[in-house]
């Protein structure tokens, strides 16, 4: 996932040939591809092991609530995915001579981290039980995250432009929204999913 | 179970057959002879007629894929499947006319086939999100299995579409937009009605396909068990 996080900056640097002035107007969208991308890897992986060696059926006979099992798998992403981002923003910052380590930025990639968590563990429960389960999981995944994509692309931006904190304020607003309505909605649907 | 067409397919299946061609042929004569030309746009406005109808039937779809993947998972009655799985593929089918018929309406106003505009936008993310809907039963092994994951996704994708169309909504207005028209204020009498006609034919052609579609999964389903019948017999 890291590695493979790497890489796509490494690409994009080609594609978009990221120099000077249009690093600002760039690199909210590399950043943000980036992290999708590798997100969609580690949850493509974060049931694959269970899945296979009979691990997922152990969890579901735990006398716990199937809920219980969703939020211990999307905190598991969640770290997975912060632990990654961790790595990925200096290295970022460094390429692309950017100040990122602001608090409002950091902010930005927490919460929107927390979507994708959401519901990507929602889906790539879903998608480890298909066929082509490496194909569905991004099917599923990036149209239902789009909103925060673009919230998380606007407000790195805004970040990066020194934009007032208002008007940061109604996307950080609208991702906590999604946040809140995604974790309760999978939670909800978990058991469904888990359900023989 | 195996005759249960549903009352509402018996008792309405052909007369909402009969209106829906009659009021489908009051809708050409409306949108083709009866209705003035727009002044602005000339003839090519009139696909409006076929553009807005279409869209209002594609939510409607799309708003009993979301009710019925609740009723199925709530209570796991194989029926409220069925009207989900062939309401989102009417759907998409009508999603698709949506799209297909405001790129040709674009192109002559706009001078475009496609903009990111927000409604534009969220209509194509919506699209490709039931595309997946549909796509996850033919992937999975197990029938209810990829019913019970398709109503997941039923759900979890009806209640993004807002959220993704308010999301694409501020990224635009808070980019220098492209100039959209926007006629919508003060539609004209005979515009109107015209609008409201197909409108109505519309919706009756979407609950007549719907009603056959889900006959015909019956009839699959009753197929299936026949030949698992026929299987154990020999």
């Amino acid at each position: 996932m890291l590695v493979f996080a790497l890489l796509v900056i490494v690409i994009f640097n080609f594609a978009f040939d990221v120099r000077g002035e249009a690093v600002a107007l760039v690199a909210p969208g590399v950043l943000w591809v980036t992290l999708t991308f590798a997100g969609v890897l580690g949850f493509n992986r974060a049931f694959v092991l269970e899945k296979d060696r009979g691990c997922l059926e152990g969890l579901m006979l735990c006398p716990i609530d199937r809920g219980t099992i969703y939020w211990g798998k999307m905190a598991a992403s969640l770290t997975f995915m912060l632990v990654v981002e961790a790595i990925v923003l200096p290295l970022f910052s460094i390429f692309f001579n950017l100040p990122l380590f602001m608090p409002s930025l950091l902010l930005i990639a927490f919460i929107s981290t927390v979507g994708f968590a959401a519901v990507g563990t929602l889906f790539s429960a879903i998608a480890v039980h298909t066929r082509a389960r490496e194909i569905m999981l991004p099917l599923l995944f990036f149209p239902v995250v789009v909103p925060v994509v673009i919230a998380a692309v606007e407000g790195t931006g805004m970040v990066l432009a020194v934009a007032p904190w208002a008007s940061l304020v109604p996307w950080l607003q609208l991702v906590v929204a999604f946040d809140i309505i995604f974790l309760a909605v999978s939670w909800l649907l978990f058991e469904y999913v888990l359900e023989e | 179970m195996a005759e249960g067409a549903g009352w509402g397919q018996k008792i309405l299946g052909r007369p909402l057959l009969i209106f829906s061609f009659g009021a489908m042929l009051v809708t050409l004569y409306l949108v083709f002879l009866w209705v003035p030309t727009e002044r602005f746009q000339g003839i090519v406005q009139r696909i409006f007629y076929f553009h807005v109808p279409p869209a209002w039937v594609a939510f409607l779809a799309f708003f009993i894929v979301f009710v019925g993947s609740i009723l199925y998972l709530w209570r796991g009655e194989g029926r409220w499947d069925d009207l989900a799985y062939s309401s989102a593929e009417l759907g998409v089918v009508f999603t698709t006319v949506t799209l297909i018929t405001g790129s040709l309406w674009g192109k002559p106003i706009w001078g475009v086939w496609w903009t990111w505009d927000p409604r534009l936008t969220a209509t194509a993310i919506l699209w490709l999100i039931y595309i997946a809907y549909l796509m996850i039963r033919a992937y999975v092994a197990e029938e209810s299995r990829g019913a019970r994951f398709a109503a997941v996704v039923g759900i979890v994708g009806f209640i993004d579409v807002p959220i993704v169309y308010l999301s694409i909504r501020w990224w635009r207005t808070l980019h220098p937009a492209p100039v959209v028209l926007t006629s919508e204020e003060g539609l004209p009498p005979a515009m109107l009605l015209t609008l409201i006609v197909s409108l109505v034919t519309f919706t009756a052609l979407f609950i007549h396909l719907l009603f056959q579609r889900l006959s015909l999964r019956q009839m699959v389903a009753e197929v299936e068990r026949l030949k698992e019948a026929q299987k154990e017999e020999t």
